[in-house]
Formats: C-alpha cells, structure tokens, sequence
C-alpha cells in the first residue's frame, strides 16, 4: 500500500459554471447558486473582516465624544436638522462640505491604490454586498445545512421539516436586515435616546420608513439577489479593468501546473498529467459561481476562496499548494518561464495613487486646522442702492450675517476699513451700537448701516468689515462695496 | 418582412433591416420591463379613477380619492392664516412701540409688513422702499408728514389728499399757471430755495426772493424754510427733494405746483397689515 492509498478520496463536484467559456445565451435566466463551505487562511481572513466591518457598522452610532454643554456628544452624527455632521474632533458646517469632497477623493484614490496593487481586495473582503452576502450564506447554512443538503432540500417535496427550515431562515435574515436598517438610523439621530424611541414606537415615522428600506434592501440584495449584484447593477467590475494591469494582484489558476486535468485516482502516476483533479471544488465554494480555471472574470471579485478550496484538495492528494494562488499576471510568466516570481509593488501607478492621497490629505488637514472658529458675510442691499440723508450724508444698508462655531455665546464687534469716516450702526440693540451677541453654534443675520458724511462722499468704494470677537480677539473679515450717488 | 434572417453568432433573429452590414438582433425585451412596464398602465389605470382626471364638456370626473387642488391651496392658507393668528391677536392687542420692544413681534411685524408692501406699496415706493421722483424715500430721514411709528401708521391709513375724510391734506398754489407771481418773482424765490439748502445761486435775486418767500411760501414752509409738518409743508432747506432739487426741478414746482396723491388704505387693509406696514417702515431705518 503507498500512502496515496491512505489518503481520503476527493470529492468531485457535479457543478456547472455561470458563464461557462465558450457560446452561451444572451438572455440566460439565472441559475442559482449554492456556495459550498470553505475552509483556510483566506476564509479565516473574510471572517475576521466580516467580525471588523460589521463591528464597526453597528458599534460606531454608540461612540460618545464629549464636546460640551451645548453640542450632541455622539462620536459620528450627521445632524440633518441641524445641517451639522460630527465626526469625533471635526465638526462640519454646510459651507464646509468641500472636506466631503475632499473625503470623496481620497477614498476615490484609496480604491485606486487597492485596486492597482491587491486588485478586487474591496470587492472580495471589505464591500458592504460581499460582507452582508456572506453573512446571510452563513445563516442560509446554519438552518439548512452546506451546498448538498441545500439542493437536496430545495429539490424535495414540502413537509413539516422543509417549511420550518425556510421560514428559520427567512425569520432570522429579516433580523438581520432589520437590525442593519435598524443601525443606519443611529447615524442621523442621538442613538440611546433613539432606541428607547424606536422599542416605544414614539419615534418619527420616517424613522420607521427608513429602517424597513433599509431592511428590505438588505433582506432582497444579502439574501436573495447575492451575486447578480455585482455582475449586473455594480459598475466597479468594469472600471476596475481600466485600474488593474499586468502587476497587480489577481486570483490565477497556474495552467501549466495543472493540465491536462482529469480525475486522479490513488495510487495513479501524476506523471504525463496535470495537478488538476478536476473536483470542481474551486467552482462549488465560489460564491459567484465561476470557473476560476476559465482565467479572470468579470465576476471574479477575488475573495480567494477558490484558492482555500483547492488547497484542501491539493493537500488530500499529496501535491504542492498554491495551484490556483493570489499573484499578478507577470509573476505566472516568470513561474513560466521557472524564474522565482516576484511581487512588483513600486511602480508608477501606486506613486501615483499614494502620492495624491499624500497631497490630499495633506491639504485637508491643513484646511481643517486653519479653518476660522467665526466666520462672516456681508450682503449689499440693493434697493435702495444708497439712501441720501437730509444732512446730505449717504448710507447704504447691509445684512451682516455672523457664524459662531463655538459651544458657547460670544460677542462681536464690526468696523470698516477702508472708508474713512465712515459711521457703522446696526438696526436695533442698544443704542445702535454695531456690537453682535451671537448664540451657540449658530447663524445670526443683523441689518447694519454704513453712513458717510457729506464732505467724504464717493460714488463707489470698495471696503471690507472686520468682524472682532471682543472675548478671544478671533476675526473674521469680508469684502463689500460702499455705493454713492454719481456727480 | 416574410423572412426573418438568423444572426450566426448568437443564433437569434435580427429585426431584417441592414445598416452598413450590421443587422439588428430583434432581442426579446426583458422580462422586468414588461412587467415594469405593466405596473405603470395599472397605476395609470388606478390613478384615473382616484384622482380628478378626465375633462368633460362641463365638468371633469372628480375621482374617488375627491382630491382638488384648489381646495388644498385654500386649506393651506386657512391653516396658514391659523397659523399666525397667534401673533396676527398680540400685534391687535400691541401698541406700535411694544411691538418694537418685543422681538419675535417685531421680526413677524417686518416680515409681514414687507410682504405687504410688496403687494400694495412697491409700485410706487419701490421694492425696498427707495422711493422715485414724486414717489418719497422711505428710507431716509426726511418725513413730510412725521417719521414716528404713530404718524407713519396714520399716513397709511388715510392717505395723501385721497377720498378718505381725514386724509392728510395741503396744497401747493401754482404760482406762475395761477399768475399769483410774475416770472421774475418766481425765478428770484428758486434762487432764494437755492440758497437756503445750501446750493449754487444768484445773490442778488436770491435777497429778492426772500421777500417773495417771507410773504408767499413762510404759511407753509416757515419763514427759514424748515417746513411746518403739521401743514405737510416739506422742509426746503434739507438735502433731499420729493420732485428735485435742481434750479430747474424747483422753478417747475413753484411754477406748476405739485400735489402727489397716496391713496388711503383703511378698509383696504385690516389694522394687523397696516399696523405691519407701519413696523416695516418705520424699520426701514429712516424712522423717528
């Protein structure tokens, strides 16, 4: 006896790929999939991915960050009343949303980078579909068990066992995506004072309306579209094309190692042969259930799971791993050509792409660290342009609007530059004195007149306001013009 | 077309038509698209009889649902109306100075009074009050008839030499079309106007013209020419000017005479609007 005859048979798979080489429909009506399970290092990875991501949707909405008396002391909170979004130590205003711009490229340049070095590493492990998909398999196969009891199941009649799995299944995969619409909604609310809330049933019914989108997202996307979301309604397989090139890394079944394939029996010569058993394994455990050995797909989102599958197998017969492996298109030539392959991961892409990240976040940092704690605008009022007084002095009229991003009040004072002579008043307070008491957190709007004395009077001049916080000396100032009559 | 032809590589029919040699594969429609597609005529369908839909000769089906338009937009102003009924009752029940001292009064006065003014005040005063030739400023601080919240609020309510019975009211004699004066008369009193509102002018007709002044114009304008509010005579030796203020604006008025009308807005305007009007004005910043 060798040891090949020791070694457990392999099973082999009867499982037909989507998209199969060769000449197939146009219109084929989708077959459904049954990924089988998976074990190994890259399975263990997803999961642990799974656990962060998920963690970090659900625990986020929880975190406090104490910003004072007057201020939500949610860590991430997009205040939509209010048009505020907190993030930790940056708090965001309207007219800041640039920094969201700014947000946007750089995670716009971080999936370059991904992509141009990992390849679909996004696709595979971190994207919301992928992660809830796999989670929602993995309820699928804690009440109906793995790939064969599932098809032997859908394919028996009904009975008391069958209904009791399906509906188990559909219950706890509406939980799920409950709780996942449930979770959103904490982002755009005070989350403890929410969920007391939501169980009352007292919060808004948008509130409501909301989770049960979500909900039925998550339940008809995680359950059962699965895979046809990323083949047909994601656009990012088609642009990752464009973004991945012959270095970057990619799921590869290693041809000239492994054909000719066929089944292999113990104690069979692997002489004149290829590694490749033929089991099906890699097709039955892929969750978007292509052939990997047909080369890379549009489909193939690179979760690698192939690749653990294989392994197992390659394991069982007593032949090296890494049949189908993670590597680049040019580390295949070089194991060709029987070079030692090698992972290029300086070039200039990823110069590139890290270098505009560098430049990005460098600028927004600077930007978030020097934006103004007061900021100002001034609006001319145009009619009237400029009213002359019965003294023949000209005044023109101006709403000042003053921001105060502090927790607390604070007290401003404007003056003109520019203008000399020049009388600033403001339309009520005390004695019309241009001195602004400005709220909390907030926009206040003040109408202030600029008046110049007969003898000083222009047609038109350019000045500017100067908005003095009288507390921290902070100023703010803002470009405006004076208008006069034209003699 | 009898005969359909086969496109070899997918195997499926093309609709037989050629352009340039390629044909078109008369692919069925997807499924989704005819059932999308279905879910529209049958919302149309539902929609019809819900809603108002079909114009007849007379009339218009009303729909089941009896939804109309004109009656949403009227109950939205009723609620409206309710709305600010709160502080439409405390500005009836306020004095014009207790609204001022009163903010949220004060901002629904402005706001109101300005909506107002655009309906009713804006065609001859201007968008923002800035008046015209003929049309006074209202943001200045020249007031013919009194600048205070209580004397705008009366204005207003009964008008310039309008058909109200105590409208505000005075006249300006024409003095040349009337022959009250002789030319020269009138031309020597412009240079004495020129004068005492510190403009370019004749020394020697200006002295003529303050007898001319002293004995015509003092009734109204006073003899320093400061004008006597309670007559609406306007003060001549200020900076601004209803009809202007060049030599030639002010021989026209003293020869033709001016009498601008403002019409009176009691029983045009309830007391709440007018007493808004009178806020807003009196805001606008040339207020007493």
């Amino acid at each position: 006896m060798t040891d090949a005859a020791l070694m457990p048979p392999v099973e082999t798979v009867d499982v037909e790929p989507v998209n199969k080489k060769g000449r197939r429909a146009l219109h084929k009506k989708r077959s459904k999939i049954y990924p089988k399970r998976a074990r190994g290092n890259f399975r263990k990875f997803k999961w642990i991915l799974m656990i962060v991501t998920l963690t970090i949707y659900y625990v986020t909405p929880w975190l406090r960050w104490d910003r004072g008396v007057n201020a939500p002391d949610q860590a991430v909170l997009l205040d939509l009343p209010a048009r505020r979004f907190y993030f930790f130590f940056i708090e965001i205003w309207p007219q800041e949303v640039f920094f969201i711009t700014g947000l946007l490229i750089l995670s716009a340049m971080g999936l370059f980078l991904t992509a141009a070095t990992v390849g679909r590493a996004w696709c595979g492990y971190a994207c919301p579909q992928t992660v809830w998909t796999d989670l929602f398999i993995a309820v699928e196969r804690f009440w109906e068990g793995d790939r064969n009891s599932r098809m032997r199941l859908d394919g028996a009649s009904w009975s008391f066992g069958k209904i009791a799995r399906k509906v188990s299944k559909h219950v706890s995969w509406l939980l799920i995506a409950v709780a996942t619409g449930g979770a959103w909604v904490f982002y755009f609310a005070d989350a403890p004072g929410l969920a007391v809330d939501l169980v009352n049933f007292e919060a808004a019914t948008p509130t409501y309306v909301w989770i049960g989108l979500l909900a039925a997202f998550t339940y008809t996307f995680g359950g059962h579209a699965r895979e046809a979301v990323c083949t047909y309604m994601c656009p990012w397989p088609r642009i990752q094309a464009a973004l991945a090139d012959e270095d970057t890394l990619i799921v590869n079944f290693d041809a000239t190692r492994g054909e000719p394939r066929g089944s292999h029996k113990a104690n069979e010569s692997w002489e004149g042969r290829g590694d490749c058993v033929d089991c099906n394994q890699c097709v039955a455990v892929c969750p978007m259930g292509i052939d990997i050995r047909d080369g890379l797909q549009l489909e193939c989102i690179s979760c690698a799971l192939c690749i653990d599958a294989c392994n197992e197998v390659m394991d069982k017969v007593g032949r090296p791993p890494n049949l189908i492996s993670y590597g680049t298109l040019n580390m295949a030539d070089q194991a060709a050509r029987a070079e030692t392959p090698r992972f290029k991961l300086f070039r200039g892409r990823t110069y590139l792409y890290s270098g505009m990240i560098v430049i990005v976040a460098a600028i927004m940092v600077y930007a978030l660290a020097s934006r103004p704690i007061v900021s100002t605008s001034v609006q001319h009022e145009r009619s009237p342009l400029f009213t002359t007084m019965s003294d023949g002095s000209v005044r023109n009229a101006y709403t000042l609007k003053i921001a105060n991003k502090r927790h607390e009040n604070r007290e401003f004072e404007l003056s003109v530059v520019g203008l000399e002579g020049a009388d600033v008043s403001r339309v009520g307070g005390e004695d019309g004195l241009p001195v602004f008491t400005v709220g909390p957190d907030t926009i206040d709007a003040f109408h202030v007149f600029v008046t110049v004395p007969r003898d000083r009077v222009v047609s038109a001049r350019d000045l500017e306001f100067v908005v003095t916080d009288t507390g921290s000396g902070d100023v703010a100032r803002t470009d405006s013009s004076f208008q006069g009559p034209v003699r | 077309m009898a005969e359909h032809d086969i496109d070899e590589v997918t195997g499926q029919r093309t609709t037989g038509h050629e352009w340039d040699g390629i044909r078109e594969l008369n692919s069925p429609i997807p499924r989704w698209w005819i059932y999308t597609f279905y879910v529209t005529i049958a919302w149309g369908i539902a929609f019809m009889i819900a809603m108002p839909s079909i114009p007849l000769v007379n009339d218009y089906t009303k729909g089941v649902l009896g939804y109309s338009q004109r009656e949403a937009v009227r109950q939205e102003i009723v609620d409206a109306r309710a709305a600010q009924s709160v502080f439409r009752d405390r500005i009836e029940q306020a004095s014009l100075e207790e609204i001022r001292d009163i903010p949220d009064l004060f901002d629904f006065a402005v706001a109101g009074g300005k909506s107002a003014f655009s309906v009713n005040c804006s065609q001859c005063h201007g968008a923002g009050g800035a008046g015209a030739p003929g049309f006074p400023n209202l943001n200045d601080d020249a007031w013919i008839w009194g600048g205070n919240p209580r004397e705008i609020f009366d204005t207003i309510r009964v008008g310039i030499r309008s058909d109200h019975d105590d409208t505000r009211f005075n006249q300006m004699p024409a003095f040349l079309a009337d022959e009250l004066l002789t030319r020269a008369e009138v031309n020597d009193v412009v240079e004495y106007v020129l004068q005492i509102s510190d403009q370019d002018h004749e020394q020697e007709a200006a002295a003529r013209g303050q007898t001319v002044f002293r004995e015509q114009c003092s009734s109204c304008h006073q003899e320093s020419g400061k004008g006597i509010r309670e007559l609406g005579g306007p003060n001549l030796t200020d900076a601004i000017w209803l009809y202007g203020g060049s030599r030639d604006e002010i021989r026209k008025t003293v020869a033709n005479a001016r009498n601008g009308v403002m019409p009176a807005w009691e029983g045009r305007l309830d007391e709440v609007t007018r007493k808004q009007l009178a806020v807003y004005v009196h805001a606008l910043g040339g207020g007493e």
